[in-house]
């Protein structure tokens, strides 16, 4: 498929994907892929810059939720850990007026839309269920149920088209995050269903990171997955995920086609997820050391500073300046993190219906005259 | 008169003509007008777009209903039986009811979920069932049902302009049957939707009952009432919220009460009905709230659904063990 084939012997996939940035950090002038699309980059100094601070800020933050855990000051966090690329390169694919949908590990991307990156640490703290506005920062609340928000984007994709604004260069387009176990859920297998009936303005953007919990890749799948797509009748196509050259080539290309009516593309982000599934998960039970090592060596971030380095963008005193502001960013979300008040109890009753309901108003009294009964009686 | 199908279709009409964020989605809701022909040339009159026919996939049906609705539309959704909502059970019960809450109040999900629903019109399996506690179960969501063309031509116009997701049940067999709606009547005029009704005023029992069976226990009081017993009617409407202080009011008069429905007994909503009502009319009843369901079995084959529905004699014999108290 891609040139890239060659580039790295047995760490490419079979069938290849899509690759402008080689783990020794080599450029990849650019790749065309077997439908004949080519790919490529054309940044700026200053944006290859501010790509690597992208990936090392939420790897950072990251690691913050990471140790926040483990202190106990989070229910649980789902870390990005290894697939900031695959984040970041879509993350920043993406313009003001597309509309994402996320699962509950899209911490990079929700960085990317410019959201204050506290945002899903109620969700995590267990002092909320996420309660941000969707539509104020075109970023849906992470999703825990496996795959309903792949039919959330799929309706909101509808209804741009009918809102008239697909069909040109400046039209709206959805993505909709999912993993690879994802792909394995019925509601997904709707949502290409109609996405391609409907010819909507969507990228579906999985994050093939080769396990659901325990669950290898062959669990879900004989086929490769953006193979999937053409059974649907739009394009599929596989990118290297932790080159976030390529996923931000990729992605904007399918953005752009999808705002630009030409429907669907079912992107395949191939990564790895380092760390554990969630805080709750032991990985050592389902995966060997030597597997974890060779993925290490594919690092998003270091390929990238090693091509910023032999390339002369950036030197020592721009990656220390990155790692300490970062460092600062983390330090300041772990306060505000643990200044995070828990909710009145009496909270627990809005928010069910917009306009209320006469039972639960008779329910939150009831429980507020008991909540008042053991005031002043020394409870 | 119209019939109460046809008051349905007027009510959907309506809702689009008011407010052009309304759209219908549904399996053969287009061309064919539905199975049941409810939404009958909506989609000559309101275009491919407004009424669209959907794939096959009911999670389908709903999951894209969430996303229209976070993009500002107000979907009208049809389950083409009630059997065939259970596909779409996570997406309503997990994703619908749920938006609101979760995102503390920001995302208002409108959705209106049309489900043809119960027995009495000789289909096969998964034709016939009444699946409405699973859903009145479930916080977020509103369940409501209509008995008659008024009602039917006033509510389903209240669920569509309600900013709550409504699980608007149709009583699928009482469709053909007619009854005066005043189809100019303002909305604003009407009974608020989560409004119980007293279908026939009585002071001797009092029978609750909801979509189908309102004309059930409608007749049985007609038959009561030439031995001489006055039962008084109500009719539902709403099934999450129930209109509870109207139902506490009837049964302190009458002293009696006796819930019918068509779905299984078992954790069905008589059962929640009898509890509350015991719980707050306690002193005022002569005899424990009965009920009088389906019996806790898959929905029976056509031939002997007869047996399984509750009708006129099975709510008369329930009136008397309630007197026989
Ligand atoms: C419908 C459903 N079933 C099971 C779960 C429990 N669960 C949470 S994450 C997960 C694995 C998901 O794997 P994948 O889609 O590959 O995404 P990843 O977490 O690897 O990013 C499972 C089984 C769930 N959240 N939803």
């Amino acid at each position: 498929m891609a040139k890239g084939e060659s580039v790295a012997g047995t760490d490419i996939p079979p069938g290849g994907f899509v690759q402008l940035l080689t783990p020794d950090g080599e450029r990849i002038d650019s790749v065309t892929a077997a439908d004949g699309t080519t790919y490529s980059v054309d940044f700026t100094d200053e944006e290859y810059r501010e790509l690597y601070r992208d990936l090392v800020t939420v790897r950072r933050l990251d690691t913050e939720a990471v140790a926040l855990q483990r202190q106990g000051e989070l229910g649980i966090w789902a870390s990005l850990l290894g697939q900031e690329a695959a984040q970041v390169g879509s993350g920043r694919a993406l313009r003001p007026q597309d509309m994402a949908f996320p699962t509950y590990r899209e911490h990079g991307v929700l960085y990317c839309r410019g959201i204050d990156p506290i945002m899903p640490f109620g969700l995590f703290r267990g002092v909320d269920q996420g309660g941000w506005d969707a539509n104020e920062f075109k970023f849906n609340q992470y999703t825990i149920v496996i795959g309903s928000q792949t039919l959330h984007a799929t309706g909101y994709a509808m209804g741009v088209t009918m809102d008239g604004k697909t069909g040109s260069a400046d039209g709206e387009a959805v993505i909709a995050y999912f993993g690879d176990g994802a792909t394995s859920q019925g509601e997904v297998n709707e949502a290409f269903v109609w996405s391609g009936v409907f010819n909507s303005p969507i990228v579906f953007f999985c994050q093939n990171n080769q396990y659901a919990i325990s669950e290898p890749l062959e669990r879900q799948t004989r086929v490769p997955l953006y193979q999937r797509a053409g059974g649907y009748g739009f394009p599929g196509i596989r990118v290297d995920g932790n080159d976030v050259l390529a996923t931000f080539a990729v992605t904007r290309a399918a953005l752009d086609n999808a705002r630009n009516g030409q429907g669907p593309t079912l992107i395949e982000a191939y990564t790895y997820r380092m760390g554990a599934h969630t805080s709750s998960d032991d990985p050592t039970r389902y995966r060997i050391s030597s597997e974890v090592e060779s993925w290490k060596a594919k690092d998003p971030i270091s390929r990238l500073r090693a091509f910023l380095s032999k390339q002369k963008i950036a030197k020592k005193d721009f990656f220390a300046e990155v790692d300490e502001t970062a460092n600062k960013k983390a330090l300041d979300l772990r306060e505000r993190v643990l200044a995070m008040p828990d909710p009145e109890p009496v909270t627990l009753f809005d928010h069910v219906y917009p306009n209320g309901s006469p039972e639960l108003d008779a329910q939150r009294d009831a429980f507020t005259r008991y909540q008042a009964s053991f005031e002043g009686s020394g409870h | 008169m119209i019939t109460l199908g046809k008051a349905l279709n007027h009510g959907l009409r309506r809702a689009m003509e008011d407010d052009p964020k309304v759209v219908i989605m549904g399996e053969d809701v287009g061309k064919l007008g539905g199975v049941f022909r409810i939404t009958d040339a909506l989609q000559k009159d309101f275009g491919e777009n407004r009424v669209i026919d959907t794939p096959l996939a009911e999670a389908g049906i709903v999951g894209t209903a969430v996303g229209l609705a976070i993009r500002g539309f107000r979907p009208v959704c049809e389950i083409q039986f009630d059997g065939f909502v259970f596909p779409a059970y996570n997406q309503i019960v997990a994703q619908v009811a749920k938006m609101h809450y979760r995102s503390k109040g920001k995302l208002r999900l409108p959705i209106t979920i049309r489900i043809p629903f119960g027995g009495g019109i000789g289909a096969v399996e998964h034709h016939s069932e009444s699946p409405e506690a699973y859903f009145a179960h479930t916080a977020g969501l509103k369940v409501v049902t209509c008995s008659n063309p008024a009602d039917a031509y006033t509510m389903i116009q209240q669920a569509i302009a309600s900013d709550d997701p409504v699980i608007f049940f149709e009583p699928k067999r009482r469709y053909w049957e007619k009854g005066e709606v005043d189809l100019d009547a303002p909305l604003s005029g009407a009974f608020p939707l989560h409004s119980a009704r007293v279908a026939r005023p009585g002071s001797d029992a009092t029978l609750l009952a909801y979509g189908p069976m309102v004309r059930v226990a409608l007749d049985a009081a007609s038959a009561a009432a030439e031995d001489g017993r006055e039962l008084e009617v109500i009719d539902l409407r709403s099934l999450s919220p129930i209109d509870y202080p109207v139902l506490f009011e009837s049964v302190r008069r009458t002293g009696r009460a006796v819930v019918v429905h068509e779905a299984p007994g078992n954790v069905g909503l008589g059962a929640e009905i009898a509890a509350r009502i015991t719980e707050e009319c306690f002193y005022s009843l002569e005899a424990p709230v009965l009920r009088v369901t389906g019996y806790d079995i898959p929905y029976p084959a056509a031939r002997v659904e007869e047996e399984y529905l509750p009708d006129l004699d099975r709510v008369l014999d329930a009136v008397d063990r309630s007197f026989g108290w």
